[in-house]
């Protein structure tokens, strides 16, 4: 086994462990602490892709921004977990089974595929690299990284008139 | 590593958010399962990017893996602005109902 398995797979489970955690966990603060280490461990997925960029982005703007927002909403709110609302146990049992058929399903389809051995290649290749994703995004992709910013400005003039307070 | 293995993790940490948005009342965890599901998606596109790298894709199309990982960045800046939004209607909702459970969304039907 070599050291890219072994950190493949490390990462893997602390994913995964992760994931379950922000599901079961009663209290929002630990779900959102929980869904940090998620997006810490996907972002090593991408180094170990040598997707540089994605990684850095992914660690600044999930688990540095909207992460802290979400950490921020559920302080102001003083949700705990004893207010937490609960879904009746044959409802979430429900859920459980219809997640775990889709997963079976998804698995079952797309393990025989003839593509499913194929290497994905780890480490080499630097079109992950920032130079060249900044290359491609500002000679091919300019349109729509402008248009983005005019769906920030919708977004942020939407989240004021939402969260804006009634006068009545 | 082959690609079965990103496809099994993808799809497992997609399956774990679909399972929380059906079995939580509470808004913002149902909206952390989704974030949970678009990061899902995003590690299999950057895998499938980086499969094509070692295929004959690449000769063709010497630009298809820088394609996709731009194409993910794309995604995290849509992603970033629907958070913004969908936070600012929790909160609006708490404000209104002082709660987060989800069921009493129900009262927008009349």
């Amino acid at each position: 086994m070599s050291i890219t398995e072994i950190l493949f797979w490390g990462l893997a489970a602390l994913a995964l462990f992760s994931a379950v955690m922000v599901v079961a966990s009663k209290s929002p603060v630990h779900s959102i602490l929980y869904l940090i280490v998620v997006f810490f461990a996907i972002s090593g997925h991408y180094i170990l892709l040598n997707a540089q960029f994605l990684a850095i982005v992914n660690i600044i703007v999930y688990a540095g921004a909207i992460m802290v927002l979400f950490l921020f909403v559920v302080m102001l709110m003083n949700l705990n977990a004893e207010s937490e609302p609960k879904k009746h146990r044959m409802l979430q049992f429900a859920g459980l089974i219809s997640g775990g058929c889709l997963f079976l399903v998804l698995i079952a389809a797309l393990s025989e595929t003839a593509q499913a051995t194929s290497l994905v290649q780890m480490g080499g290749g630097n079109s992950g690299l920032i130079k060249n994703l900044g290359m491609v995004l500002f000679k091919d992709y300019v349109l729509p990284f402008e248009i983005s910013s005019v769906l920030f400005l919708s977004a942020m003039i939407g989240a004021v008139v939402i969260g804006k307070k009634e006068r009545s | 590593m082959e690609i079965k293995w990103y496809i099994g993790l993808a799809v497992a940490l997609f399956c774990t958010g679909i399972v929380g948005v059906l079995t939580r009342r509470n808004s913002i965890i149902i909206f952390m399962c989704i974030e949970l599901m678009l990061n899902a998606v995003n590690l299999l596109l950057v895998a499938f990017s980086k499969m094509h790298a070692a295929s004959a894709v690449m000769q063709s199309n010497p630009n298809v893996v820088s394609d996709a990982q731009i194409f993910v960045f794309f995604i995290m800046v849509v992603a970033a602005a629907e958070v913004s939004v969908g936070l600012a209607i929790i909160v609006m909702l708490y404000r209104n109902t002082h709660s987060v459970d989800v069921n009493f969304l129900n009262r927008l039907k009349n």
